[in-house]
């Protein structure tokens, strides 16, 4: 067999792109081998595979499906976070001449995977888990609008999460930072396999992400429960509407700046060259047009999850709730108008920058609103420091600052010293943690129970919370410092060894926050393998005030046996303090849509395009996109895509509950 | 803090519905494409944005006085519109139940945007074959990605097109098969709109400069 | 569902076929009629026929106008689309299905407007040639 005929099959692919020279990989490699093993064994000796099939990676229940974003995110956390660690070690160390543990190839990797793993496939994840699970039942449905289109939506984002993992391990990543910027990012200077994982991993992630906005804005259109009137919503829900609005409104644009990429590196294009007319501006122009409503994206859902847990634990309504509605909408509309205040410096001049300084100031007033209106909720409120409480109480503080110093980078000038240093790297971690992070944290413990049936453990949910926030300020304060003083973002060593003992102060931080993830893992350990569960078995643990408390814990496959009608805000609560009657008997069949196979297949078809795009291997890139067609086509002639649910099933879940809910009593 | 209850005095209101309302089966379907749609049109306002921007970038090669043969975009630009008023027709018989003359109507649908896809392809070879390549400036990458993305949409429509026919001659017009042919509708006319702003940005306004 | 806005131009026969199969009602969902099809066609071939006739024969000196007014007559067909072909109007789905319009367009206007300043600007601060003193781009 000729060279020839290998380099078709192969494409580039060849031994060499295996990083056997790097030892740190080698042992990761063998680490996450062994595990890895270990897992499909376990789940192969117990027999595990069809239930899990069957269950869940087939399944088209928004729960189901919202739980394995939830996985999805929380393994991607700890990888992402173990990328950081290693970058504050080496920042705490490379001083005085010494080069660290890490070269410039495999540090620029670190930097430049940790964003997109945090961004990507950590906070975007787990908020489109939140909002999959929660909206339906909080509009009272029984599904999102397109169950098969979330299941494969979700596989998308797994997928896009599988591809960057192989570029651990065959190949490498982009060295580029997280946004790939050309022409660093073009053919010439990252001639290798990185950007190109980049590319497709981002580009299979979105379109599941796309296609889970336009599902979920379908959703809360068209299957409200009769008398939820747009103002009569919780306010998560409006959160999530806004949210997805953003995505796919924002969404195409990183799609279409991506292909541009792609384009220039795989055809020789020019959209982003430096030479034949092309414009690299125009690549960082476009991708902060999408980047910006992309920081709207992640931290939204989290303001509904503060504005659900501000009224149920201080027992009160939420104040203020068309301010909040407003506020929302106003944000999402501003947030189209702000995006060149990621690249003051690049050279607009005075009026483009004042016009977006001018925007982005105005941008932070709404926000503010909001958190008035969370301390007047919880003002004469019966406060409950539960650890949802707790978390909101750390967001108020923590994300306020860091948001603080986002209106101080708003102004040009200041920012013409700040850009690109460490007091950057300080904001957006400190109002992502403070925003994004507590309000996931928040959002676990509160709907954990509706999800499983029983409280987390709130003793080591504590522990993880001081360590967080300990942590925090010990990792992120001395970059506010630092950043003040001139030093850079995305260095690898140092000349100035009196800045030493700040990236000493950080690091210590990563690692009591690295104990915050341990005692989080812990709490869920505790919770889930304890004897002594605290059992929810009324459906509403926390005394809620929105629909989902009004189901078991967790719900039926269904949902509602009853739609539920709807008069008031907080409708949950509206129906206790009016004494309503859960139905016991009338019970009705109940339509539902079926599993399927197709997503799954689907989304692992693309992930081989992927790969054999990334390798140049074009006979299986066409193979494999012709299959794709193929698949999709072949799916669209099955017509039978949903069942009846029988009575009597319905009438023995929910006589079950009704003997749970009296022995209760 | 109180409520505001519909139910008329002494009547206690009603928070289950113990009798069904039935959700239109497809009911998202339709607002649901409609929202896909508008996330395709910010693809292409992407791609109008990059020819908007580097359009003017000739880089000392060929611009569109030299390239455009504005005789062949009317025709194409004629079969595309012809193909929305026949879809229209198809659209009308499917209305009235006649699945033949939906089939005929989305025949011909079909054929004319292959001619039209035919001619944007012929366009193409001719460009390339005179040395204007997508590879030789900013002004023809944007050209060539602008007009082909289009092409490309027209293709998977006509895919999307021929599997419906092969759905309709199966099954009828059953209702899944009436919500595709609506949302086929939607995309094609779609299409059209984009083609409207393709035709005026690029080649009458390449031709204006 | 309905196959008119205005019953008064179906046929009687029309009329009779515009319910054969029971079907999904959505609100507002409007298909058109044969006749404002072949309006909405004639109306395209006139807004297609005028720009191309314009600019093939040159018969607006001034580039600057000449561009104008393609591009408003651009604009007015994308509406004749919009109402004869895709049936657009403010009732199609309790009014969602133009809010979702007129916020893409807003967004697209945005985006469109807004990389066309900012890249002007940008290059002609940083286009090389026009930095006459590197220290000043510090």
């Amino acid at each position: 067999m000729t060279n020839e005929f290998w380099s078709f099959i192969f494409g580039r692919l060849t031994w060499d792109v295996l990083p056997l020279h790097e030892p740190i990989v080698v042992i990761t490699f063998i680490v996450v081998a062994i595990g890895g093993l270990a897992v499909l064994g376990a789940l192969t000796y117990f027999k595990l595979w069809g239930y899990l099939w069957k269950e869940w990676f087939t399944s088209v229940d928004h729960k189901k499906i919202g739980i394995m974003y939830m996985v999805l995110g929380l393994i991607m956390l700890l990888r992402g976070f173990a990328d950081a660690l290693m970058m504050r070690l080496q920042q705490a160390i490379a001083f005085g001449g010494s080069e660290g543990y890490l070269n410039a190839h495999h540090y620029d990797q670190l930097f430049s995977v940790h964003g997109v793993i945090m961004i990507f496939f950590v906070a975007m994840p787990l908020i489109t888990g939140f909002m999959n699970y929660v909206v339906p039942l909080q509009i009272g449905a029984r599904d999102v609008s397109f169950p098969f289109l979330n299941n494969f939506s979700f596989w998308m984002t797994a997928g896009g999460a599988v591809l960057v993992m192989m570029s651990l391990f065959i190949g490498e990543f982009a060295q580029t930072g997280w946004l790939a910027f050309p022409p660093l990012s073009g053919i010439e200077h990252s001639p290798a396999s990185g950007v190109d994982y980049y590319i497709w991993a981002l580009q299979v992630a979105g379109v599941g992400t796309t296609l889970s906005g336009v599902n979920l804005i379908a959703t809360i259109i068209k299957m409200r429960a009769p008398g939820m009137s747009l103002m009569k919503m919780p306010v998560f829900t409006w959160t999530s509407l806004c949210t997805n609005v953003l995505i796919v409104a924002s969404f195409p644009i990183l799609t279409a700046v991506l292909t541009l990429l792609a384009l220039d590196r795989y055809v020789g294009t020019n959209f982003f060259t430096a030479d034949f007319g092309g414009s690299p501006m125009m690549y960082i122009n476009l991708i902060w047009i999408w980047g910006h409503p992309e920081v709207y994206i992640l931290i939204l859902p989290c303001f509904g999850i503060f504005s659900e847990v501000a009224s149920t634990f201080s027992s009160k309504r939420l104040f203020g709730y068309t301010s909040m509605v407003y506020a929302t909408v106003v944000i999402t509309v501003l947030s189209y108008l702000v995006w060149l205040h990621h690249f003051f410096t690049m050279g607009s001049g005075a009026s483009v920058n004042s016009f977006f300084g001018i925007t982005t100031m105005i941008i932070s007033i709404p926000t503010g609103a909001k958190i008035f209106n969370w301390l007047f909720t919880m003002y004469k409120g019966q406060i409950r420091f539960e650890l949802p409480m707790m978390w909101l109480i750390a967001f108020m503080l923590t994300f306020t600052i860091g948001g603080m110093t986002g209106v101080l980078l708003a102004v040009p000038p200041a920012d013409f010293v700040l850009h690109n240093s460490l007091f950057l790297v300080a904001h957006f971690h400190n109002v992502i943690i403070g925003g994004v992070l507590f309000g996931i944290f928040a959002g676990i413990n509160y709907w954990w129970p509706k999800a499983f049936g029983y409280k987390l453990n709130t003793y080591w949910g504590k522990i993880s919370f001081w360590l967080w926030n300990v942590g925090f300020w010990l990792a992120f304060g001395p970059l506010y410092v630092l950043g003040l003083m001139g030093v850079t973002r995305r260095l690898r060593t140092f000349d100035d060894p009196s800045l030493q003992i700040w990236f000493i102060i950080a690091g210590i931080g990563a690692l009591v926050i690295a104990g915050g993830i341990g005692a989080m893992l812990i709490q869920f350990a505790v919770s889930i393998l304890g004897k002594n569960k605290e059992w929810d078995t009324t459906g509403d643990p926390w005394n809620g005030r929105t629909l989902e408390w009004a189901t078991s814990s967790p719900p039926p496959q269904y949902n509602f046996a009853f739609t539920p009608v709807i008069h008031d805000n907080d409708a949950w609560a509206d129906m206790k303090h009016r004494h309503a009657q859960r139905p016991t008997e009338g019970f009705m069949e109940i339509h539902m849509p079926r599993n399927t196979g197709a997503g799954i297949v689907l989304a692992g078809v693309s992930v081989v395009l992927g790969f054999a795009l990334i390798w140049y291997m074009w006979w299986l890139a066409i193979l494999s996109f012709v299959v794709l067609i193929g698949a999709a086509i072949i799916h669209t002639f099955n017509y039978d895509r949903d069942y009846y649910i029988p009575v009597e099933a319905v009438a023995e879940v929910e006589n079950a509950r009704t003997r749970l809910l009296s022995g209760a009593r | 803090m109180s409520s505001h209850a519909k139910a008329a005095e002494g009547e206690a209101p009603q928070f289950y519905e113990l009798v069904p309302h039935h959700h239109a089966p497809h009911g998202s379907t339709q607002i649901g494409f409609w929202i896909y749609l508008m996330s395709d049109c910010l693809i292409f306002a992407s791609l109008f944005a990059i020819y908007g921007v580097l359009g003017g970038n000739f880089a000392a090669g060929p611009s569109p006085a030299h390239l455009f043969n504005l005789q062949l975009v009317a025709v194409s630009t004629g079969a595309l519109l012809l193909s929305s008023i026949t879809y229209g027709f198809a659209m009308l018989d499917m209305d009235e139940g006649k699945k033949t003359g939906t089939l005929v109507w989305l025949v011909i649908t079909g054929l004319l945007g292959a001619v039209f896809l035919g001619l944007t392809l012929y366009e193409f070879y001719h460009m390339i074959h005179e040395g204007a390549v997508p590879q030789r400036s900013a002004f023809l990458s944007a050209f060539f990605v602008l007009v082909g993305t289009h092409a490309l949409h027209v293709t998977f429509g006509i895919l999307w097109l021929v599997t419906l026919l092969v759905q309709i001659g199966m099954k009828g017009l059953i209702p899944a098969n009436r919500i595709r042919v609506q949302c086929l509708s939607m995309f094609w006319h779609f299409l059209d709109v984009i083609w409207i702003g393709v035709f005026t940005v690029v080649y009458l306004m390449g031709m204006l400069r | 569902m309905s196959a008119s806005t205005s019953t008064d131009t179906l046929s009687p026969s029309q009329k009779a076929h515009a319910h054969p199969n029971p079907e999904v009602h959505g609100d507002g969902h409007d298909h058109g009629t044969r006749r404002t099809y072949l309006i909405g066609f004639a109306l395209s071939v006139v807004l297609t026929a005028i720009p191309f006739w314009l600019v093939m024969n040159n018969v607006i000196a001034d580039t600057m106008i000449a561009t104008l007014v393609i591009m408003a007559f651009g604009v007015v067909q994308i509406f004749v689309h919009m109402v004869y072909f895709l049936h657009m109007n403010t009732k199609s789905e309790g009014g969602w299905t133009m809010m979702a319009a007129i916020f893409t367009i807003i967004v697209i206007v945005i985006a469109l407007s807004g990389s066309l300043w900012v890249m002007f600007h940008l290059n002609t601060n940083m286009m090389p040639g026009h930095i006459m003193n590197p220290a000043d781009l510090i």
